[in-house]
């Protein structure tokens, strides 16, 4: 393999297929957590680790894992990373862990994880998949840092790094920020500016629009398959029967 | 952008009206109150409408040339959005505010929808409320007839009603937003467009005669819930909107019940006034209703199941 594609490996992630505004996975926390810049960081980067290791262990167990029972083997794996990233977080950042809150453990359900895993850690090599992953990380956490950092600007006036250090951007205007942008419809408005912002650039790059990315990057592609298989299954035990 | 012939069932009959028509009629509806809150509530209330018209106005040129639609300034839509989100408004309220609601009006509820009737509610409405969440303060700030922006008073909705007496009820002589508060006025404007056509009476007369009942029948003063806060500007002006309406006249009488009850719901909870989020809530509902009351055409006939 070429060293372009190990990079195309990492990219795809950040911009072509990006998580949150491609792909529109893991809507929930993006939603939910971006009330500021640094609680969208924190979320970011405890999913990015979570992704990394995850990815990893899934690639290697790839050939041992029976396809029936993978999903919850892939659950089980993502669910002991999440609770070490979340011991981490409250033992090192005790405040990032206050205004995550449930959102943390709930890393566990975030299904931008359990689809890399799906769709690329389960088929791919070690090497790739930790790249996959944090590519796919670094998309989400820009994602959730661009939302935050607007929504926070526009709804608070500042930008707080720390509980003590804080950048006062409107004082002194006479300007008072917006409430609606820290409340949940600002989030969805923001949500749908930056979804409609990357389209524009998508297109303007000439890149392909998501619907034209066809079976091979759904995530629900394997589901698929295996309906496909069953009814297959099923359609020749028919047959066979009315040849009896 | 390509506009698309949507041709009905026939017979098919010619109208002269069009939709600059029409805009100029609730234009025309809409400037009596209009002048009589700037003559309550002072200059400030005409600085506020003359930014706001003229802000939406612009947004509306500016939009439309950076997404490439034709430019439909001249069809006056905007303008009346401008003039309702003003009338929507306390006069003491700073102007970049009230910019901030024209631009939402005009750009993120209309525009990037597609333009006028593809917004999925009420553009002013919209409006009215982000600017209601965003600027809490500011936005339930009114102020006393002829006082300038110097001394605050309740709205009767918030106040003890007993405290107004019926003809500062009917006149507006009390504290509220810009255009809400002459209920005469406001009648006579809806009832020049019921004559000329523009709209029909079915929306205002359910949505303000379910609020009268249900304010009665939970102990209320019907009269107070109905000559207060912003009922008969958002009956007869907002709700009836076309593009947020729906079409048929069991639609619309399903949307005015609606809205009334929802609004009684709100005001008799935490927040003083419900109308604008009453009418909000019920133009989402508005493709169903008119899934619903969809009208058979002639010769129709149930299917029948086998």
């Amino acid at each position: 393999m070429s060293k372009g594609k190990y990079l195309s490996y990492l990219t795809g992630g950040i911009i072509k297929e990006n998580p949150v505004l491609c792909l529109l996975l893991g809507t929930c926390p993006t939603l939910a957590v971006t009330t500021s810049l640094m609680n969208g960081v924190g979320m970011g980067v405890a999913a990015t680790v979570v992704l990394i290791c995850s990815n990893m262990v899934i690639s290697l167990l790839r050939h041992v894992i029976p396809n029936k029972v993978r999903i919850p083997a892939f659950i089980t794996i993502i669910a002991g990373f999440v609770t070490i990233v979340q011991m981490f977080v409250k033992a090192f950042a005790p405040s990032v862990n206050n205004s995550l809150g449930i959102f943390l453990p709930l890393i566990v359900v975030n299904c931008i994880i359990l689809a890399r895993a799906e769709m690329f850690a389960c088929k791919n090599p070690v090497l790739p998949s930790i790249l996959d992953g944090l590519g796919m990380g670094i998309g989400f956490t820009a994602t959730l840092a661009a939302m935050g950092l607007i929504r926070e600007i526009f709804g608070t006036g500042m930008i707080t790094l720390s509980e003590t250090v804080r950048i006062p951007l409107t004082s002194g205007l006479g300007i008072e920020p917006m409430l609606i942008f820290i409340l949940p419809p600002g989030g969805f408005f923001v949500f749908g500016l930056l979804i409609a912002l990357s389209n524009k650039l998508a297109r303007r790059k000439g890149k392909k629009p998501i619907e034209e990315l066809g079976c091979e990057n759904c995530p629900s592609k394997s589901v698929c398959e295996l309906l496909e298989q069953d009814k297959q299954k099923i359609d020749k035990e028919q047959e066979g029967l009315a040849d009896e | 952008m390509t506009h698309q012939l949507v041709v009905g069932s026939s017979p098919h009959i010619h109208t002269p009206d069009t939709t600059r028509g029409i805009m100029a009629d609730v234009l025309i509806a809409l400037a009596p109150a209009a002048v009589f809150g700037i003559i309550w509530y002072g200059w400030r209330s005409a600085v506020l409408i003359a930014v706001c018209v003229a802000a939406c106005v612009l947004f509306e040129v500016i939009s439309c040339r950076v997404l490439n639609h034709d430019v439909t300034v001249g069809d006056l839509s905007a303008a009346v959005t401008g003039l309702l989100l003003a009338l929507n408004l306390p006069s003491g309220l700073p102007v970049w505010m009230a910019v901030i609601g024209c631009f939402v009006a005009i750009v993120v509820v209309k525009q990037m929808f597609g333009g006028l009737g593809h917004n999925f509610v009420n553009p002013a409405i919209a409006a009215r409320i982000v600017l209601f969440i965003s600027f809490p303060l500011q936005m339930t700030t009114f102020h006393r007839p002829f006082s300038g922006v110097s001394v605050t008073q309740a709205t009767p909705l918030a106040a003890d009603a007993g405290e107004f007496t019926l003809k500062q009820l009917l006149l507006g002589d009390y504290a509220g937003c810009i255009g809400e508060t002459s209920v005469v006025l406001l009648g006579i404007g809806a009832l020049y467009l019921m004559i000329r056509g523009v709209i029909k009476p079915v929306i205002p007369v359910s949505f303000i005669g379910t609020v009268a009942l249900l304010t009665w029948l939970t102990g209320g003063q019907p009269l107070v819930a109905v000559c207060s806060g912003g009922l008969m500007l958002g009956a007869c002006f907002m709700a009836t909107d076309y593009v947020t309406s729906p079409v048929t006249n069991w639609g619309k009488l399903i949307f005015g019940i609606g809205c009334g009850i929802v609004t009684v719901v709100i005001r008799s909870g935490a927040a003083a006034e419900g109308v604008s989020f009453s009418i909000l809530f019920m133009n989402l509902l508005v493709p169903h209703i008119d899934n619903w009351t969809r009208r058979k055409p002639f010769g129709w006939e149930a299917q029948k199941h086998e």
